[in-house]
């Protein structure tokens, strides 16, 4: 069976393995030698025939091509109402098909499977709530992305996110000496403006462990000294864990399901090991629904839930505030239009919506809701990994343009946006559009707000 | 020929329609899957109950769910064409007189004029249907040729017996036509897309449960459709 040395149906285990694919760039290679790729047919059907269950069959089933789907899709609006970007036609066109010919596809078949999956769907799951019979094709899509992961088509860059994690149970290269030196290293920088600051590492029983994104400590490593300054304002008892720090899923958008698995059980262990009260989540939406939401059952626990109770930033920043821990200087609240972008994954598909809604009376004069809204609202346009992929940019850029014309609408020029996807998609738009708005996460914007009690100041 | 199709084809009809519409469901929640499906059914039954409710309720009413408010037009029609299909066969007079003959007991039944319109309302919602399946783009691109059949399934007991009630001279062919067109219908839910009649509960009921209990359920927010 013909396989690639970079593109096959292996999973990426070795440092090796992983380093011949970073060289490989823009995976050039990769794609090439995917063209000669063969699929196992029977390896493909007795996967279908384990997993593809009811709900799965049902959803296939009835669809009454009623068309519902048509508008809720922001590929669908961005495509000028292209038909092919229907949601029902997108799923029976390739889940549909493979289950149909029993797995008997080939080649090009599983590429524009691979495409479809991941250029026309970010898994949003918005079409599941318009359709009468509850089909969820986002999650459908989820599901095909983990047959095509099996036979190895998968965009280069996500195979490279599954060894990542793989390897170093991040979703980038942090060793836990990368990231214990990253947590003293921004505690040093930043005690001279913060007297007291600390990010302890490793503390058994905290009330909080906090984890994070894998970006964060790399490539903005201020973040996580931003959100230890809000923890010190706030008096809280928290620590980070050494291992099991990352919340992130490259291989939740890949379906690698082993490596789902193996990273959220890190976390998991970390909080049987410190044993905090709770853990908060960075401003992330993935995320969330990967160690919070799905890792879970992942994991194999019955109840659905994490080991101790998680929760998302918003619902810590909230909660801060309800109870005081955190003040808001009423002449440093937002007085110019401000908006609020609902990430998929811990609104729509997290219910966290209204914790959002609660910051926003906090910090804002005048906060604009985008049309629609909360479990309404659309994707950013890059979620599912499509931010990430280079070889469906321009798709990905087509796309967004439903997300800069809800901006736009609000009037708004400040976007506050707690998750990396979203945030990240916010900033390419403003690239491309040229739109004139600003976006933020809520750490630095509620450092600039917040009262700091006397004790906390800095000596001058 | 009447004395066939009323008695042992009817029997044999409805027989398979409740069988197999049991089956359907059973295999449907049979074939649910906690670790699979991502929902601990069985762990928050209290929460995934009142999401499976919520979420078949809302999709009932008539302008109840965001996606009805948006397509007022398929929404008027959609309504109109299922109360019809559903409330006509078993409120109607004639269908009553008959259970009375056969089994001994019947229903409330309603006015004549009341099946009329119900029957014409479903007449015209399919016809607005089809339209629709023609007219927009991206209903036509999805629309096949079993998507008519089905719909012709369920629509055409209602104009074989509007013709039967109608056009007296042909009393007895529309009215042969109309019970086989009547059995067909029974027969085919179970087999085909029409299963929806049972599986559209249960399929709202599963995506209520994993609102209810994954996304957002215990969040304090029910879901608003």
């Amino acid at each position: 069976m013909p396989e690639g040395t970079l593109c096959n149906k292996l999973t990426v285990d070795t440092k090796e393995h992983l380093d011949s694919l970073l060289a490989d760039k823009s995976g050039k290679v990769y794609y090439k030698e995917m063209n000669d790729l063969e699929v196992n047919q029977k390896a493909l059907w007795g996967i279908i025939q384990k997993t593809f269950r009811s709900r799965f069959k049902t959803w296939l089933e009835i669809c009454a091509h009623c068309g519902l789907c048509a508008e809720s899709c922001f590929h669908y609006t961005a495509n000028n109402g292209d038909p092919k970007q229907v949601p029902s036609y997108k799923i029976q066109s390739t889940l549909g098909e493979i289950v149909r010919r029993k797995g008997k596809v080939d080649n090009d078949f599983m590429q524009h499977c691979m495409d479809v999956a991941f250029a026309q769907c970010s898994c949003c799951t918005r079409c599941g709530i318009y359709c009468p019979f509850g089909i969820d094709m986002g999650i459908m899509f989820s599901y095909l992305r983990g047959l095509l992961f099996s036979q190895g088509f998968t965009p280069w860059e996500m195979k490279i996110g599954t060894g990542m994690h793989r390897i170093y149970h991040a979703q980038m290269d942090i060793t836990t000496e990368d990231w214990v030196d990253t947590c003293e290293w921004m505690a040093e920088e930043y005690e001279e403006d913060w007297p007291g600051l600390k990010i302890p590492v490793d503390v058994e029983s905290a009330d909080i462990m906090y984890t994070v994104n894998a970006r964060e400590p790399k490539h903005y490593p201020e973040d996580l000294a931003e959100a230890a300054i809000l923890f010190h304002l706030a008096g809280e008892n928290w620590t980070v864990p050494s291992e099991g720090w990352e919340e992130t899923s490259l291989a939740m958008f890949a379906g690698d399901w082993a490596a789902c698995k193996m990273q959220v059980e890190t976390v998991y262990d970390a909080m049987e090991r410190l044993k905090p009260k709770r853990m908060v989540v960075t401003e992330c939406g993935h995320a969330y629904r990967a160690t919070v939401l799905e890792g879970p059952y992942w994991a194999g626990r019955k109840s659905g839930q994490t080991p101790v109770e998680s929760i998302h930033y918003v619902e810590w920043v909230a909660e801060a505030l309800r109870t005081g821990k955190l003040k808001i200087d009423p002449s440093k609240k937002i007085k110019e239009p401000v908006t609020y972008q609902d990430s998929c994954n811990y609104v729509r598909n997290g219910g966290l919506g209204h914790f959002a809604r609660e910051i926003m009376s906090y910090v804002a004069e005048d906060f604009r809701e985008m049309t629609p809204t909360k479990e309404h609202n659309y994707c950013c346009g890059g979620g599912g990994g499509l931010n990430g992929i280079g070889r469906y940019r321009e798709q990905r850029n087509i796309g967004m343009k439903v997300k800069r014309d809800q901006i736009l609408d609000t009037g708004a020029k400040l976007v506050i946006s707690p998750c990396h996807n979203c945030w990240d998609a916010i900033r390419d738009m403003e690239e491309i559009y040229h739109m004139g708005i600003r976006w933020t996460f809520l750490k630095p914007l509620l450092i600039s707000m917040v009262e700091v009690p006397e004790h906390l100041k800095p000596e001058e | 020929m009447y004395e066939l199709l009323t008695g042992p084809m009817l029997w044999l009809s409805f027989t398979i329609f409740f069988i197999g519409c049991i089956v359907r469901l059973v295999m449907y929640f049979k074939g649910l899957s906690w670790q699979m499906d991502r929902v601990a059914y069985k762990e928050h039954m209290s929460y995934g109950a009142k999401g499976a409710a919520r979420s078949i309720f809302f999709w009932l009413i008539p302008f109840g769910t965001r996606s009805w408010r948006v397509n007022p037009f398929f929404t008027i029609v959609f309504f109109v064409f299922h109360v019809g299909l559903i409330l006509t066969p078993i409120f109607l007079l004639s269908h009553n007189i008959l259970l009375k003959e056969r089994w001994g007991f019947s229903l409330w039944t309603m006015s004549e004029t009341t099946a009329d319109l119900l029957t014409i309302g479903v007449i015209v919602a399919a016809l607005f249907m089809v339209l629709r399946r023609i007219a927009l783009p991206e209903v036509r691109f999805l629309t096949d040729a079993y998507d008519y059949l089905v719909l012709l399934i369920a629509t055409a007991p209602f104009i074989t017996g509007f013709m039967a009630f109608h056009l007296v001279p042909d009393y007895n062919f529309w009215l042969i036509l109309h019970i086989i067109c009547g059995e067909i219908m029974l027969i085919a839910i179970p087999f085909t897309k029409l299963s929806h009649f049972v599986l559209f509960f249960a399929s709202r009921a599963q995506l209520g449960m994993d609102y209810g209990i994954k996304r957002g359920g215990m969040k304090g927010r029910s879901f608003p459709w």
